[in-house]
C-alpha cells in the first residue's frame, strides 16, 4: 500500500478541528492559545506535505514552516507576558470574567 | 485731479471702522471718540476741497471752457471684478455736481453727528454708555458705505453700497441690542428695504441686459474717450438706448415698455431706502435708534439715497415719462400722507420721521415734475438743493431733540412744556430749524420749497396746489411741536431733581454751526452748481415772486394755526380731536398700515403659505431624515448583542462565515 | 510500495497526532493539555522525519517542544492556584465548539476527498536537503532564496523579546 497524501492531510485536518473546538470552548486564555498552537502546527504540516508530495525538489513550503515556527514562537512569548501581565492585575485568567475595561 | 485725496475720501472711514471695531475695546472711550471725530474731520476737509476744487477751479476737467457746462468726470475706475469681456464690476470715483454735493452733505452731517455724540452717548454724570467705541465703529462703517454710494460710477457698484447702507443702518438702529422694540425696529427697517431692494436688483438686471453696460456715463453721455466726459444727454446715446429698447426682444409687457418697468423697478429700491409710502412703515420705528444715528441716517443721508438715485438715472427717466409720472404720484401721496400723520403724534422723534418721509416726497415729487422743457429742468435742481438745505435743518431738528431728550430723558412731549427758558440755545435753534422747513423766507428752506413749487407749477396746476397745501401743514406741525416743547404749559421743577438744561459744548456747538448754515444756505446760487444736463443758469431767473408770496402766506397760516392751538394750554385740541375722532384716530394710528402689514404677512402669508411650506419641512423632509435616523437607532440596537467583546463569539462567527464561503467554493468550483 | 516498517511507522505517527490533539482539547487539567500538546508536537516532528525534513524536525523539536511547551508550562504554574486545576465547561459553549470543529471537518473533508484523485499522488523520491542547501536558501537573495524574510524575522523576535519585558515586568 501506497501511503499518499490523503493519509497525511486527514490527521493534519482533524488536529485543526480539534485547536477549533479548544479555541472555543475553553475559557482559560492559556488553554486557548495552546488550541491555537494546535491549528498553526496542522497548518505548518499542511505545507509540508504539499512541498514534499508536488514539488519534491524545492523547498518553499518548508521555509514557510521554519519562519511559522519562528513566529509562532514570538507570538507565544508576547502572549503569554500579556497574560501574566492581566493575571497580576486581576488575578485570573479566564476570558469570560476579564470585563473590567468593557461599558 | 489727484487720486490720492478722493481714495483717502472712501479709505479713512474705513479704516477707522475696522480700528474702532477691532481695536475698540482696548481703548478708552474717550480716545475712540475723538479718534472717530478727527477721522470723520479730516475726510471733511478732503471731501470740502474736493468738493471746491470740482466747482470752483475751473479746469478743464470739470467746466467745458466754452459753454461752461459741467461735466462728469471720472476720477479712477478699477476692474474689479471681471466675469467676462462684457461683463466687469468696476470700482471708481465719479465726480459730477450731485456727487460732489453729496460729499459735502455727508461729511457735513457725518462730522456733526460725531461730534455731538461725544456728548449724547453718555449720561448726566459723563458716564460713557456701554458700547461707545462699537457706536463710533459702526457711525464710520455708515460714513463709508454712503460715501462709496454717492460716488459710484456704475449702478452695480452703487447697488453694493446700497446694501451696506442698509446693513450699517441695521446695526445702528439695533445699537441698543438688548431693547427688544429696538432689535425688531432694526429687523423692519432691514427686512422692508431689502425687500424693495429686490425691485432694484431686478431694474439694475434689465436695464443692464438691454443696454449691456452698468456704467452712469454710458448711460448719461457719448461714450466716454471719444469726445471727452460729456454729460449732457447727447441726444444720439438717448437715442441709441430708446432704440435698444424699442428693437430688442421683449420691448413691451403688460403695457408698459420695458425701460419703463426697469426704470420702476429701480425706482423701487429707492422707495424703500427713502420710505415712500407704501415702504414708509420702516422710518418712524427706526427711531428706536440713538437720536444721532437718526439724524445722520434718517434725515440727512440714507433716506435721500432713494433721491440720489433717481437724480442719478434722471436722464434715462426723462426717456421714460410714465416713470417720472408714478414718481410724482407715490411722491405726492406719501407727502401728504406723512403730514396727516405727523400732526398728530405723541412722540417727538416720531414727528420728525414723519416730517422727513414728507420732505423726501417733496424731493421725489419735484424730480418727478422736473422736464428740460419746463424752466430748463427746475425740479432736478430744486429737488437737489432741497436735499441740501433739508439735510442740513433736519439734522439740526433731529440734534435738537436728541439734546431735549437727553435733557428730560423721555421721548414723549407731554414731559417736556415750556422749556425754552431752561435750554435758550437749544431753544433758538430748533426754533430756526422750524422756520426752515415751514418755508419763512431768509431761512433755507424757503428757497428750496419755494422751487420745487415752482416746478410743480410748470407741470401741472394740480400738482401746485397740492403741495402747497402739504406745505401749509409742514409749517402746522413743526410749530405745533415747537409750541409743545418749548412752551404750552411749565412744568413744576420738583426739589431734588435738577432742572433741564443746555448740554455740554460738544453737543451745543453742532447746533449752532448747522442753524449759521441753515440761515444762510439760502443764498447760494444753487443753479450755477448743480442742474440737470450740468448747465449752469440762474435760477433767480425762474423765481416767481407770486408762488413764493403764496407759499409764504401759506406757511404763515399754518404757523398761525399752530399758534392758536398750542402756544398756550387750552382745550382747543382736545375740541378738534373730538370732533373728527375718526379722522385723528386714523392719523394717530398711520392709517393702520403698520396693522395692515401685520395681517398680510401673518394671517395671510404665514397662513396660507408659511403654514403648509413648514408642514411640509417638519413632517415629509425632516419625516424622512428622521426615519431614517429612527431605523439605524433601532438596528443598532437590535445588532448590539454581537458587539459583545467576547473573543469567541466572534471566532465562531467568523468561522461560520469562512466555512460558509469554502462550502459555496467547494461546490460550485470543485 | 512502502515498506511494512514505514507503514507501521506512519500508523503510530498518526495515530499519536489525532489522539493526543482530541486529548489536548478534552483534558480537564490544564497542565496535562500542556503535556499532551507536548506529545502532539513531537508527533509533528516525527511526521516531519519521516517526510525526509530533518532540519525541519529538529527546529520543531527544539522551538515548538523546546521552548514554547515549556513557556505554557511556566505560565500555568504561574497563574493557576494549586489544586485548583480543573476548568468546568459550560454545555452551550461545548455545543458551539462541537458544530464548529465538526462544520470545519465537514466542509474541508469535503474539498479533500472531492479532491481525491490528486491527493493520492504517490510519495515522490527526493534527496534530503542538506543544510548547506538551506543555509545557502536561508543566506541568499535570489530566487528561492531568504534573506529577506530572515532577517524580517530576526527583527520580529527582538521586538518580540523587548516587548515581552516590557509587557511582563513588575511595575
Amino acid at each position: 500500500m501506497d501511503i499518499t497524501m490523503i493519509y497525511y492531510l486527514v490527521p493534519a485536518l482533524i488536529m485543526f478541528c480539534c485547536g477549533v473546538y479548544g479555541f472555543i470552548t475553553r475559557r482559560n486564555m492559556i488553554a486557548m492559545l495552546i488550541s491555537l498552537e494546535l491549528m498553526l502546527n496542522a497548518v505548518d504540516i499542511n505545507f509540508v506535505v504539499f512541498n514534499r508530495y508536488l514539488f519534491p525538489g524545492q523547498m518553499e513550503g518548508m521555509f514557510f514552516t521554519l519562519f511559522a515556527i519562528a513566529i509562532a514562537a514570538a507570538e507565544t512569548a508576547i502572549s503569554i507576558a500579556i497574560i501574566i501581565n492581566v493575571y497580576r492585575s486581576v488575578k485570573n485568567v479566564k476570558v469570560d470574567d476579564l470585563t473590567e475595561m468593557k461599558n | 485731479m489727484e487720486v490720492t485725496i478722493p481714495v483717502l475720501i472712501l479709505a479713512i472711514p474705513l479704516l477707522m471702522f475696522f480700528l474702532l471695531g477691532l481695536l475698540g475695546k482696548y481703548m478708552s472711550h474717550k480716545l475712540a471718540g475723538i479718534l472717530g471725530t478727527a477721522g470723520m474731520g479730516i475726510t471733511l476737509l478732503l471731501a470740502y476741497f474736493t468738493a471746491f476744487t470740482y466747482f470752483f477751479s475751473g479746469a478743464p476737467d470739470f467746466v467745458d471752457a466754452q459753454t461752461g457746462q459741467r461735466l462728469q468726470y471720472i476720477v479712477f475706475n478699477q476692474d474689479w471684478l471681471a466675469f467676462y469681456n462684457n461683463l466687469v464690476i468696476r470700482i471708481g470715483f465719479l465726480l459730477d455736481p450731485i456727487s460732489a454735493l453729496m460729499l459735502v452733505v455727508i461729511t457735513t452731517i457725518s462730522f456733526m453727528v460725531h461730534l455731538y455724540s461725544n456728548g449724547y452717548m453718555r449720561d448726566h454724570h459723563g458716564v460713557y454708555e456701554r458700547g461707545f467705541q462699537r457706536f463710533y465703529a459702526f457711525l464710520s462703517l455708515f460714513s463709508f458705505s454712503m460715501l462709496g454710494l454717492v460716488v459710484a460710477t456704475n449702478i452695480f457698484q452703487m447697488y453694493i453700497f446700497w446694501e451696506l447702507v442698509g446693513a450699517s443702518s441695521y446695526l445702528l438702529i439695533g445699537f441698543y441690542y438688548t431693547k427688544p422694540s429696538a432689535v425688531s425696529a432694526s429687523k423692519k427697517a432691514f427686512i422692508v428695504t431689502r425687500f424693495a431692494d429686490l425691485g432694484f436688483l431686478i431694474g439694475i438686471l434689465i436695464l443692464s441686459f438691454y443696454t449691456g453696460t452698468f456704467n452712469f456715463t454710458e448711460f448719461t453721455s457719448a461714450a466716454v474717450g471719444e469726445s471727452g466726459n460729456l454729460f449732457a444727454v447727447n441726444e444720439a446715446t438717448a437715442q441709441g438706448i430708446s432704440n435698444i429698447f424699442a428693437t430688442s426682444a421683449a420691448p413691451m409687457f403688460m403695457g408698459a415698455s420695458v425701460l419703463t418697468w426697469a426704470l420702476v423697478l429701480i425706482f423701487m429700491g429707492g422707495m424703500g431706502k427713502s420710505a415712500m409710502l407704501p415702504l414708509h412703515i420702516w422710518l418712524p420705528d427706526a427711531m428706536e435708534g440713538p437720536t444721532p444715528v437718526s439724524a445722520l441716517i434718517h434725515a440727512a443721508t440714507m433716506v435721500v439715497a432713494g433721491v440720489y438715485l433717481v437724480a442719478r438715472l434722471f436722464p434715462l427717466y426723462l426717456m421714460s415719462t410714465a416713470a417720472l409720472d408714478i414718481i410724482t404720484v407715490v411722491g405726492a401721496l406719501t407727502a401728504f400722507y406723512a403730514a396727516m400723520v405727523a400732526c398728530v403724534q405723541i412722540d417727538i422723534k416720531r414727528v420728525l420721521a414723519f416730517s422727513t418721509i414728507s420732505q423726501i416726497a417733496f424731493m421725489m415729487v419735484s424730480l418727478g415734475v422736473a422736464r428740460p422743457e419746463f424752466h430748463e429742468g427746475l425740479g432736478y435742481m430744486a429737488s437737489m438743493f432741497h436735499m441740501f438745505t433739508h439735510a442740513m435743518f433736519k439734522a439740526l431738528l433731529f440734534l435738537c431733540a436728541g439734546a431735549i431728550i437727553h435733557a428730560v430723558g423721555s421721548n414723549d412731549y407731554t414731559e417736556m412744556h415750556g422749556l425754552r427758558k431752561h435750554m435758550p440755545v437749544t431753544h433758538i435753534t430748533f426754533l430756526i430749524g422750524c422756520l426752515a422747513i415751514a418755508g419763512i423766507i431768509p431761512f433755507s428752506g424757503f428757497f428750496s420749497k419755494d422751487e420745487i413749487l415752482s416746478a410743480c407749477m410748470g407741470n401741472s396746476w394740480l400738482a401746485y396746489l397740492w403741495m402747497s397745501l402739504v406745505a401749509g401743514m409742514t409749517a402746522f406741525y413743526m410749530f405745533r411741536l415747537y409750541y409743545l416743547i418749548f412752551w404750552w404749559k411749565e412744568h413744576k421743577i420738583h426739589a431734588g431733581h435738577h432742572a433741564p438744561h443746555d448740554q455740554a459744548w460738544t453737543m451745543t456747538l453742532p447746533l449752532v454751526i448747522l442753524a449759521a448754515v441753515t440761515c444762510v444756505a439760502g443764498f447760494i446760487p444753487f443753479g450755477n452748481l448743480v442742474s440737470w444736463n450740468g448747465e449752469p443758469y440762474d435760477f433767480m431767473a425762474h423765481f416767481d415772486w407770486s408762488i413764493a408770496a403764496v407759499s409764504l402766506i401759506v406757511a404763515l397760516v399754518g404757523i398761525g394755526l399752530a399758534t392758536v392751538m398750542y402756544r398756550k394750554e387750552n382745550p382747543m385740541p382736545a375740541k378738534m380731536r373730538n370732533a373728527l375722532p375718526a379722522l385723528w384716530n386714523w392719523c394717530f394710528h398711520r392709517f393702520y398700515w403698520d396693522e395692515l402689514y401685520m395681517f398680510i404677512t401673518h394671517k395671510i402669508i404665514f397662513n396660507g403659505i408659511c403654514k403648509p411650506i413648514a408642514w411640509f419641512d417638519r413632517r415629509i423632509i425632516d419625516g424622512s431624515m428622521d426615519g431614517l435616523a429612527y431605523i439605524s437607532n433601532k438596528a443598532s440596537w437590535a445588532i448590539r448583542g454581537l458587539q459583545s467583546g467576547n473573543v469567541q463569539t466572534y471566532v465562531w462567527i467568523y468561522l461560520l462565515g469562512a466555512l460558509l464561503l469554502g462550502a459555496i467554493t467547494a461546490i460550485c468550483v470543485i | 510500495m512502502e515498506s511494512v516498517g514505514s507503514i507501521i511507522m506512519y500508523l503510530i505517527i498518526a495515530l499519536s497526532i489525532i489522539v493526543f490533539s482530541v486529548l489536548t482539547v478534552t483534558s480537564r487539567k490544564i497542565l496535562r493539555a500542556a503535556t499532551y500538546l507536548l506529545f502532539t508536537l513531537f508527533a509533528t516532528a516525527a511526521l516531519y522525519f519521516k517526510l525526509d525534513y530533518e532540519f525541519l524536525g529538529a527546529v520543531q523539536i527544539a522551538v515548538y517542544a523546546g521552548g514554547i511547551v515549556v513557556l505554557f508550562v511556566f505560565a500555568i504554574l504561574l497563574t493557576s492556584h494549586p489544586g485548583h486545576s480543573s476548568e468546568r465547561l459550560v454545555s452551550k459553549k461545548r455545543a458551539l465548539g462541537f458544530v464548529a470543529g465538526v462544520a470545519t471537518l465537514l466542509v474541508a473533508g469535503y474539498a479533500l476527498l472531492s479532491r481525491c484523485c490528486m491527493a493520492m499522488t504517490s510519495l515522490p523520491e527526493m534527496s534530503n536537503p542538506t543544510m548547506k542547501q538551506i543555509g545557502e536558501a536561508m543566506m541568499g537573495t535570489g530566487e528561492g532564496q531568504y534573506l529577506l524574510p530572515f532577517e524580517a524575522i530576526s527583527v520580529l523576535l527582538l521586538a518580540c523579546i523587548i516587548g515581552g519585558v516590557v509587557v511582563a515586568r513588575k511595575r
